[in-house]
């Protein structure tokens, strides 16, 4: 009851959590896509040494232990290690970056799996045109974009629900850094189950809309689509 | 541009794993006409043309274009059995080379707007996706895609497979104008008649080798060895 009435009243301090937990989010997954994305589609279309043992190795780190991810974030980040100086520790930013080493590797993968039969499909073709390695890898890269989304989405859904790193890296603290996902283990451990479950409405809620704005944006499934 | 013409192959061979796919090949290729490459299935008639293509890479020997090798490949396009169809629209799909070449999206568009409605796929039919094509429109677009290039030479492989007796035709007629218009052809098939409608030279391919290479008309009247006689005649051949 007084989870819905929090949920109907917009309530202030859960607004700004939520607020907080989706722009934490976005710009890990923005910054994830930046990197794994192209270097998905490197994988694809480059043949190198060692390119079936780094893409074991990316698939083995998807399955990266979030908080050990955030105990190297966090020494990485702490005044005594080496990036100390830049004050980042108990910051979004400093859990922006452990979301991003998190969904890398997982964006990556799922990818690179699409972006992989995409290029067997395209290859005569591209080499018959001559297209440029730069050339090959914008064009997997906005031929695939729909499957690409699924891959996003798999790494949204991994970053909205991590706690175990950004509770290390960000703190837990009221008004700065304190996100949907450790607000929830902090109520729950107040016994304040109440509280605990509206957030966890609101992040299911959440996650699910993004899904749904995100494939309606994508018409990923439109007839005619890919 | 200088022109590629006469192309030279010398003992020119494709393997993969250590299995010879194609050659020694030796050829003299002029500039004019249509060499149509013919032989049962698995002769290497596809691997051939992929070799002289340069998807396919060299495994010994070599291909001597009369042009840098790069500037050759920039005059060459190719029409794939299985047309690739990328996941954009048909007039996107046929823009696709000349926005490879840095050519203004508007311009491209415009270009190949021109090509689809040349080929019959205008009109409706340019904004929808390629891949809801059926198999005649899907290598008249491959075709266009290839032609838009303006290539000097173009490879097809068997680009009337699994097509009706229609479609066929249009393709035919198609290719027989490009021909005329200078391009120089060089296509393998199944299908005799097209073959004799369509080949100023033949190439008759076995077991990854050129068998028998001549003017259409003598080969077709009297083939020089007994494999191509007996393929002529509907005959397995070993």
């Amino acid at each position: 009851m007084q989870a819905a009435w929090l949920l109907v009243t917009l309530d202030a301090d859960l607004v700004e959590i939520t607020l907080r937990s989706l722009r934490v989010t976005l710009s890990a997954l923005a910054v994830a896509c930046l990197i794994a994305l192209p270097l998905a589609a490197l994988l694809a279309v480059r043949r190198f040494r060692m390119r079936r043992a780094t893409i074991a190795v990316l698939n083995a780190l998807m399955g990266l232990p979030p908080v050990v991810v955030g105990l190297v974030v966090y020494v990485m980040l702490s005044r005594a290690g080496p990036f100390g100086v830049l004050g980042l520790l108990f910051t979004p930013t400093a859990m922006i970056i452990a979301q991003v080493i998190i969904i890398v590797p997982l964006v990556a993968s799922i990818a690179h799996q699409s972006l992989r039969d995409l290029w067997s499909d395209y290859h005569d073709l591209l080499i018959s045109l001559n297209a440029t390695q730069f050339q090959r890898i914008c064009t997997l890269l906005w031929d695939g974009r729909r499957a690409l989304l699924t891959a996003a989405l798999a790494g949204f859904g991994r970053a909205i629900g991590e706690v175990g790193a950004i509770m290390i890296v960000g703190g837990n603290i009221d008004h700065a850094t304190r996100v949907l996902t450790t607000a929830i283990a902090l109520e729950t451990g107040k016994g304040d189950f109440a509280m605990a479950l509206g957030l966890g409405f609101v992040l299911i809620a959440l996650a699910v809309a993004v899904n749904l704005s995100i494939h309606w944006l994508g018409k990923t499934e439109s007839e005619g689509r890919w | 541009m200088s022109d590629l013409f006469p192309v030279s192959v010398r003992n020119a061979s494709v393997r993969r794993r250590g299995k010879v796919l194609v050659g020694p090949v030796d050829l003299q290729l002029g500039g004019q006409g249509t060499s149509i490459v013919i032989g049962p299935n698995g002769a290497g008639k596809t691997s051939l043309l992929k070799m002289l293509h340069g998807i396919l890479r060299l495994g010994g020997g070599q291909i001597s274009w009369a042009c840098p090798t790069e500037q050759a490949q920039r005059q060459q396009a190719f029409v794939f059995q299985t047309p690739v169809m990328m996941r954009r629209s048909v007039v996107e799909n046929i823009a696709y080379p000349l926005r490879l070449n840095k050519v203004a999206r508007q311009e491209a568009l415009a270009e190949a707007t021109i090509w689809a409605e040349r080929i019959g796929l205008g009109g409706d039919a340019l904004q929808r996706p390629a891949v809801l094509l059926s198999g005649g429109e899907r290598q008249k677009l491959a075709l266009a895609r290839a032609l838009i290039r303006k290539p000097r030479l173009l490879f097809l492989d068997e680009p009337c497979a699994s097509l009706d007796g229609r479609a066929t035709r249009e393709i035919e007629e198609i290719l027989t104008e490009v021909a005329a218009s200078g391009t120089r052809l060089i296509m393998s098939t199944h299908n005799m008649g097209q073959a004799q409608r369509l080949a100023d030279e033949v190439l008759f391919v076995l077991h990854g080798k050129v068998a028998e290479f001549s003017p259409a008309e003598a080969f077709f009247a009297g083939p020089q060895t007994d494999q191509a006689r007996a393929f002529l005649n509907g005959d397995i051949v070993e």
